[in-house]
């Protein structure tokens, strides 16, 4: 019996790469980061990387959903529409 | 052991028996009294398995769904409104090729409330992919319990086993109850197409694509069909190991016969009863007993073409016949009597009435026995 239409690996980049679906892209202030991880903690796509007490963010994979933004306390992710 | 138990105790030894690690269920008359001794065994220590405690049907056919994908033998019963509400998770358990036992006491579905036997129930299953088997006697609901886990797992398809509300569910009879050193030389280690493991993760309930999914559906439908033969090969294997042999139908004084009755459920021993007062007066009649609705035994029905065949139904399909009815009738032509729906008791004598009428040419197409 076959089982692949019932499981999947889950892997990075198994649906694609989901960054062309974005319409607002989450551009980051470093220099008004505070460090405090929030936006790693909620992103729900893993793509928000902790560098220190700094972040880098997956643009690749990135859907651009803007929950970073939204709990950001230090306004340091801004929304930005895509060209 | 030979002792006196209910049905609904006996499905409980089958399942302890039967080594279950997972149980959850909710409730519900006449089918309260197998958990309730699960839930004593688990309590006293006779079954090492959790018990869990939910807040719906649809909520412990969820669970046991959880349990069995995990990998644990699991199992969970209910009747009629509660398995209407476990309705969605019966189909989930299905497609996903989960292999599990449930117990359906049969039941009257309402408006107006009424706990009496009534095969519609079990019966609103027969499209979902659940293999379905149906109780005779008490001693059927044990071994046909212990059966379901063995032909579950080697098929990947869920198992439900029918017992009659009352007629069996409540009523002792002498059983055997096997040993458990019998039961373990019969049923083979849990194995299952994918188990959930945390440290070799999987997604599981994804979306699919139509025409995989379509497959998906084809698939069941194969192993559906080839599930017939390693439920006679279980049944036969029962039978060299506890002396009582199962398989997808009975038949009951049928090899001369030139009118055959086609009946499922607790019934048939009354109808047993009944074609021998015929036999006795020189009529040639037997009893097919179907001891499995799905799959459906096509090919043994198949094997009356040329007999006079009366379907006798204990279930209503809202259509113009009952549920076997029509499933008998796709094979050959066939009359059909609504019987016994909502708990209405049909004694020997009335069915030897019946089947003296059916012998003499006075039933119709479809006849509905009301009282």
């Amino acid at each position: 019996m076959g089982v692949d239409v019932l499981i999947s690996k889950p892997s990075k980049g198994s649906s694609g790469k989901t960054g062309l679906w974005r319409t607002f892209k989450p551009v980051y202030y470093e220099e008004r980061c505070i460090g405090c991880g929030e936006c790693y903690l909620y992103c729900p796509e893993d793509c928000i990387v902790m560098k220190g007490l700094k972040v880098e963010i997956d643009y690749e994979f990135c859907k651009g959903c803007g929950i970073c933004s939204n709990v950001c306390p230090a306004n340091a992710i801004e929304m930005v529409k895509e060209l | 052991m030979r002792t006196i138990l209910t049905g609904n105790y006996a499905v409980a030894e089958a399942v302890r028996l039967s080594r279950v690690k997972v149980i959850a269920a909710y409730p519900i008359t006449p089918q309260t009294t197998i958990v309730e001794r699960l839930a004593e065994m688990v309590e006293s220590g006779e079954l090492d398995a959790e018990f869990v405690r939910v807040d719906s049907e649809h909520s412990a056919l969820a669970v046991v769904y959880g349990s069995a994908t995990a990998g644990l033998r699991s199992f969970t019963a209910t009747s009629s409104h509660g398995l209407l509400y476990m309705y969605e998770m019966c189909w989930w358990v299905a497609n996903a090729r989960i292999p599990l036992v449930m117990a359906v006491v049969t039941r009257t579905i309402g408006p107006p409330w009424n706990i009496h036997t009534d095969h519609t129930d079990i019966l609103t299953l027969r499209d979902s992919g659940w293999i379905i088997a149906m109780a005779e006697n008490v001693q059927e609901a044990l071994d046909l319990t212990i059966q379901g886990f063995r032909i579950s797992e080697e098929v990947n398809l869920p198992f439900v086993v029918g017992l009659d509300a009352f007629v069996l569910s409540h009523t002792a009879e002498v059983v055997d109850v096997p040993s458990q050193e019998d039961v373990d030389l019969f049923l083979p280690e849990r194995r299952q197409a994918y188990v959930l493991n945390p440290n070799d993760a999987i997604a599981i309930g994804n979306i699919a694509q139509n025409e995989h999914m379509m497959r998906l559906r084809f698939e069941m439908a194969k192993d559906m069909e080839k599930s017939k033969d390693v439920i006679e090969d279980a049944g036969k294997e029962f039978g060299e190991i506890f002396g009582r042999s199962y398989g997808l139908v009975e038949h009951y004084r049928t090899e001369d016969a030139d009118y055959v009755v086609v009946m499922s459920g607790a019934w048939c021993g009354d109808a047993k009863e009944a074609i021998d007062v015929l036999r006795e007066k020189g009529i040639k009649i037997g009893l097919l007993k179907l001891s499995y609705i799905r799959p459906f035994p096509r090919e043994e029905i198949r094997k009356l073409d040329g007999k006079d065949v009366l379907v006798v139904d204990r279930s209503f399909s809202m259509s113009y016949k009952g549920i076997l009815g029509l499933e008998v009738g796709s094979v050959l032509d066939c009359k059909n009597v609504i019987a016994g729906l909502c708990g209405v008791d049909v004694s020997v004598e009335e069915f030897v009435k019946m089947f003296k009428m059916f012998t003499n040419g006075e039933i119709r197409d479809v006849e509905w026995w009301l009282k």
